[in-house]
């Protein structure tokens, strides 16, 4: 919502001071200025100037030449970015050694060997508005007869003023308004506040022979006013007028249009005017649409309705508006046009938020109903204040008011607890403080024993609790003023033990080299199929682009564009790792899909073992309890080098290496490590237990064991045999050779094992080292048709 | 002058030629040994008589002597002359290594989050967690935000194809994480809740449609909007230096009334909107199963991704999301 000082000024004359202090106030109020610009100022070397001809310049096409009388009678040269001109119209004109409102400093200037001796300006130029498609054609405005060289702050009426641009916030319909902001301001200033008076002259004849409204649906209408104007004609708005609402962000259009927006930007009230004549008997009908029922409405759009959405129809029952929204073309206002009747309503706002959005059709009449507009006798004032600025042109008023009501909020006062709004606030004031503080704003108190009764003012729709209350009390008090505590609860802090054992997996992660990445969740449609998987990721219904439109199952497309955008840029060995969610597709009868946090390691250049290595050093770090690796085939993974990890017998992860297609899918060269953990039910799951071992004092035997053991035989089964062997006395186990070649049969490898002996009690003797070698070569060969290799 | 002088000079001689630990081990035997001229003149001290066996022996004792410490000297300069040789041969560039560890990298936002847990947690909180689907009862109704609320529209949320229309979104801030906890938890409540969050907004410099917030909840018996004042102060001067003031301006949102924007101050003076907090709305409790009667408290929120922004100067957000190493491996 944009406002002018000088109009605020028309309603609180108080209303003074530097503007920035002014923009603090506002800030404070909870209108937040977004934008302040000092208006009107700089002008005073920019005159009327005449267009005598028009021309193309000979060596440029997106520029013409253009002579103009500026009240010499001669002809000025000017080169001019702008087409919109014709001869004999009158723009503003800035001379030879005029400093512009911005600063730009006008000179003579040669533009592409032709002589430009001055500029023609656009309204933005000049600071009166945000036009800046052409220039600004003054013809209209100030009358063909105006002599060229008139200064234009005089012909336009131009004064200094300040321009606000404020974010109002949902819950204040009535800063939607000069008026409301006016209220708000002189409050926080402490200055009157009132409502001009701008009487208007009634005729003889009643509104009631023309006029008739029927609510057929109070839930959609809390109120309808209409009012009927006669000897109506459509002519151009004086400047000032013009000025305004240009200012405010609105396009002048004609003299009932422009005053129609007048009425709507001071007071709030949004209006719709019709042509009398195209409504029948006057008589207009408030329902909810008929499914399916067609509207033309003024914008020229056939559109289809829906129940939720109100109308207006005329007596025979044609819809000739779509309620709070926008209205119909049938019944438009003309040239022709000399009868207008004109409809000041109150929406319910959840009704008109519906259409608004299903019709996609926001507009500043709907923005105002959709918060809350004012049912009070801000509605006459708003009449009256349209009859006012139309008695100009020679409008009548007719007699009397059709006030027809549907459903009203409710405004039965609120008890307000002093001692509670304290509490909230943490604030110490008096029931008296509060009660003034409300009524600098139109809220009406009265005493209640030590609480106050509180009526909330008709322009407040959104406020309609204590709690509601009590906010207009802070904003007044000033939130500056309310002291800072602290809570007074005693609580402990702290990380639950899976953030604990999250943040410690990224730390282990980051010590074995990997770099952290946070792809977002989406997929392009086809990725995971790309990428060997199931093609059945949870979509999104309004994705940003379509590449973005899937919502992942795993980690390893949106790792693999890592790598790959990586490579792509000359980095081609990365070790990457993630932890996110991922969405399962929702499992029967249930509505949100199966989403959890997950882990995946991806390392460019390596091949499985790398990856294995890395679960290794996590199973240590976590203490993973039981931690198996079952080669099988997984979707997406390189058939022959992969595993399923089982954590104390459930599969939690996969580790190995990328299929060889999905990296060429991705355009990846090299293998690519991988790993992924379910890590939310990994850490969630059983845990390992860290026992204590007395390190032992005495002496350790070590014995080496090569064995020949079929390819088809994981070494994973034979280290399960030696520690089950082993027992006790077996300390340590370490792989420290793997063979392949002569003297080894084919299809088959030689193991070499380092097996560590050591007793806790006692120096072990030769025998019985030698009787633990003895049974776990027995036991190896035996359970895996392996053989001691001499 | 000793008489064995010249057997001395001839001893030292032989020793300070030697060139070598080998030569030294050879040469003494020849000099210290039994058949060495020492030696000999040694055993002829038993012919002389007890006077000048006496004189002649202490002679003797003072030439073996020196040539013992001349014998050991050489033995020092030499060993330190092999051991400078030896570790001349081991010498190394250290710059020429070609290095076999390197650390990995936090992302800028887990850093960021973690320094922002970590302060939460010294001032008494816990960390809250909630999934990114999210169903409209949690990210809209049960926080005040009814189907038909205006604000609805502000969210710009990303909808996803489950259930009825508009029923399931990705969840377009964290506040589901306050509903989600309170219908589990007993009050006194004291949780941040960090995490991603979704908007319609297209990548560009300065937005991203996945990003990451934190918001904070409190509720417990007389807490007040000095509270929540005093917590955000409590909390810009922990993270952002105790120089830094805090402040609040009105403002709206359903969840919250009153409601605030809290600015930090800039070193020039002026103040930067941070983001939003207020005290929770009764309306909000009781669509928890919260006695507001009882309970009171405040909630609060603003964007991890942005402080990561703001610390780094980075002119554009979405490097965040790009994983290009070059960017990871600075931080």
């Amino acid at each position: 919502m944009r406002v002018l000082l000088s109009w605020l000024r028309e309603f609180a004359p108080d209303i003074d001071g530097d503007p920035v202090e002014l923009g603090e106030t506002l800030d404070a109020l909870g209108l937040a200025v977004e934008e302040m610009t000092v208006t009107g100022i700089g002008l005073d070397d920019i005159v009327l100037a005449k267009v005598l001809d028009l021309r193309p310049h000979p060596d440029a096409d997106r520029i013409q030449l253009v002579d103009v009388d500026i009240g010499d009678g001669e002809a000025l040269q000017v080169a001019c970015g702008a087409f919109n001109m014709a001869v004999g119209d009158l723009v503003p004109f800035a001379p030879v050694g005029t400093t512009m409102p911005d600063g730009l400093e006008i000179g003579r200037r040669k533009m592409r060997g032709e002589w430009s001796n001055g500029m023609c300006c656009s309204a933005r130029e000049l600071g009166l508005g945000d036009d800046h498609e052409g220039i600004m054609i003054l013809t209209d405005v100030v009358g063909d007869d105006t002599d060229p060289g008139t200064p234009v702050v005089s012909v336009l009426g131009i004064e200094p003023d300040v321009l606000w641009d404020l974010e109002v916030n949902a819950n204040r319909p009535d800063a939607m308004s000069v008026a409301g902001v006016a209220r708000d301001l002189a409050a926080g200033l402490g200055v009157p506040f009132a409502h001009p008076d701008h009487p208007v002259d009634e005729t003889a004849e009643l509104v009631g022979s023309l006029a008739l409204v029927e609510i057929l649906d109070p839930s959609l209408c809390g109120r309808f006013v209409a009012r009927v104007l006669r000897d109506v004609t459509v002519g151009t708005s004086p400047t000032w007028l013009a000025n305004r609402i240009t200012a405010l962000g609105m396009r002048p259009i004609n003299s009932v249009v422009d005053i129609s927006n007048y009425v709507m930007l001071e007071l709030g009230q949004p209006n719709h005017t019709y042509d009398l004549a195209l409504v029948p008997d006057g008589h207009l009908r408030v329902r909810r649409a008929a499914s399916g029922e067609h509207i033309t409405t003024l914008d020229g759009v056939d559109r289809t309705l829906s129940a939720i959405d109100g109308v207006i129809a005329d007596r025979d029952d044609r819809a000739v508006g779509i309620a709070g929204v926008m209205g119909g073309a049938a019944t438009e206002i003309s040239e022709a046009t000399t009868d207008v009747l004109v409809e000041m309503a109150w929406w319910d706002p959840p009704s008109i938020s519906r259409t608004v959005r299903s019709l996609n059709l926001p507009s500043e009449a709907s923005m105002r109903f959709r918060r809350g507009a004012d049912w009070g006798e801000n509605i006459e004032r708003a009449c009256r204040r349209f009859a006012q600025l139309m008695a100009q042109y020679g409008a009548t008023l007719t007699a009397g008011i059709v006030d027809e009501r549907g459903e009203l909020p409710d405004r039965t006062p609120i008890r307000l607890r002093p001692a509670r709004i304290n509490g909230l606030l943490g604030t110490d004031l008096g029931a008296d403080e509060m009660a003034g503080h409300l009524r600098s704003i139109g809220f009406e108190t009265a005493e209640a024993g030590d609480d106050l009764d509180v009526t909330v003012p008709t322009w407040r729709w959104d406020t309609s609790t204590e709690t509601d209350v009590s906010e207009e009390i802070a904003r007044l008090h000033g939130y500056e003023n309310i002291v800072p505590t602290v809570p007074k609860g005693e609580m402990a802090g702290g990380l639950t033990t899976y953030q604990q054992d999250r943040r410690l997996t990224r730390q282990v992660l980051v010590g074995a080299g990997c770099d952290e990445t946070q792809p977002m969740p989406f997929l392009a449609p086809g990725d995971l199929v790309r990428a060997g998987l199931a093609d059945d990721g949870v979509t999104l219904t309004n994705p940003i682009d379509a590449s973005e439109s899937v919502l992942r199952t795993s980690l390893l497309p949106g790792q693999l564009k890592a790598i790959a955008y990586n490579q792509s840029h000359r980095t081609p060995a990365v070790r990457l790792f993630e932890i996110g969610h991922v969405y399962q597709p929702a499992p029967a009868g249930q509505l949100l899909p199966d989403e959890h946090e997950v882990m995946a390691v991806a390392i460019a250049g390596e091949e499985a073992p790398a990856a294995v290595s890395v679960l290794d050093v996590l199973t240590d770090a976590l203490a993973l309890p039981n931690v198996e690796l079952r080669a099988t085939e997984i979707p997406g993974m390189h058939p022959t080098r992969c595993a399923e990890v089982f954590i104390a017998g459930t599969r939690r992860g996969a580790v190995g290496e990328v299929d060889p297609d999905v990296l060429a899918a991705f355009d990846i060269d090299g293998r690519v490590a991988w790993l992924e953990l379910d890590l939310e039910r990994t850490l969630d799951g059983p845990s390992g237990r860290r026992t204590y071992r007395r390190v032992s004092k005495f002496p350790s035997s070590d014995v080496d064991l090569a064995f020949v053991v079929p390819d088809s035989v994981p070494a994973f089964n034979i280290v399960k045999t030696l520690n089950k062997t082993g027992g006790e006395l077996l300390v340590s186990l370490d792989l420290f050779d793997v063979y392949r070649g002569a003297g080894v049969p084919p299809g088959s490898r030689s193991l070499a094992y380092r097996l560590r002996f050591q007793a806790d009690d006692r120096t072990l003797t030769d025998t019985e080292v030698g009787e633990a070698r003895q049974a776990c070569i027995d036991a190896v060969e035996k359970a895996h048709g392996a053989s001691l290799r001499s | 002058m000793s008489r064995f002088a010249p057997m001395v000079d001839e001893a030292i001689e032989a020793i300070e030629g030697a060139a070598s630990l080998a030569d030294l081990e050879e040469l003494r035997p020849t000099l210290l040994g039994k058949k060495s001229a020492l030696a000999g003149a040694s055993r002829s001290l038993g012919a002389m008589d007890p006077d000048e066996r006496k004189a002649v022996g202490r002679e003797l004792n003072v030439a073996r002597e020196a040539v013992e410490a001349c014998l050991a000297r050489r033995l020092d300069s030499l060993r330190v002359d092999d051991r400078r040789q030896q570790l001349e041969a081991e010498r190394m560039d250290l710059t020429e290594v070609r290095p076999d560890l390197r650390r990995g990298h936090l992302h800028l936002v887990t850093q960021a989050r973690d320094r922002l847990e970590d302060v939460f947690v010294g001032m008494g909180y816990t960390v809250a967690e909630g999934p990114e689907v999210e169903t409209a009862w949690y990210n809209f109704e049960a926080l005040n935000i009814p189907e038909w609320h205006p604000a609805r529209g502000t969210f710009d949320t990303i909808f996803v194809n489950l259930g009825e229309p508009e029923e399931v979104m990705l969840r377009s801030h964290t506040s589901p994480v306050q509903i989600r906890t309170m219908e589990v938890t007993e009050p006194p409540i004291y949780v941040v809740a960090p995490g991603r969050t979704f908007r319609t907004d297209a990548a560009d410099a300065t937005h991203l449609p996945a990003f990451s917030q934190i918001e904070g909840l409190v509720i417990d018996r007389g807490i007040t909007m000095g509270d929540l004042a005093g917590t955000i102060d409590e909390f810009v001067k922990a993270f952002f230096g105790g120089e830094i003031e805090s402040r609040l301006r009105p403002s709206y949102f359903p969840f919250t009334e009153p409601s605030a924007e809290f600015d930090i101050s800039l070193p020039d003076g002026g103040w930067l909107e941070l983001g939003g907090c207020g005290m929770v709305n009764p309306n909000v409790l009781q669509n928890c199963g919260i006695d507001p009667d009882v309970w009171q408290g405040f909630a609060f929120g603003f964007g991890i991704d942005r402080l990561a922004v703001m610390r780094y100067e980075l002119d554009d957000i979405r490097e965040l999301v790009n994983n290009d190493v070059r960017f990871l491996r600075q931080f």
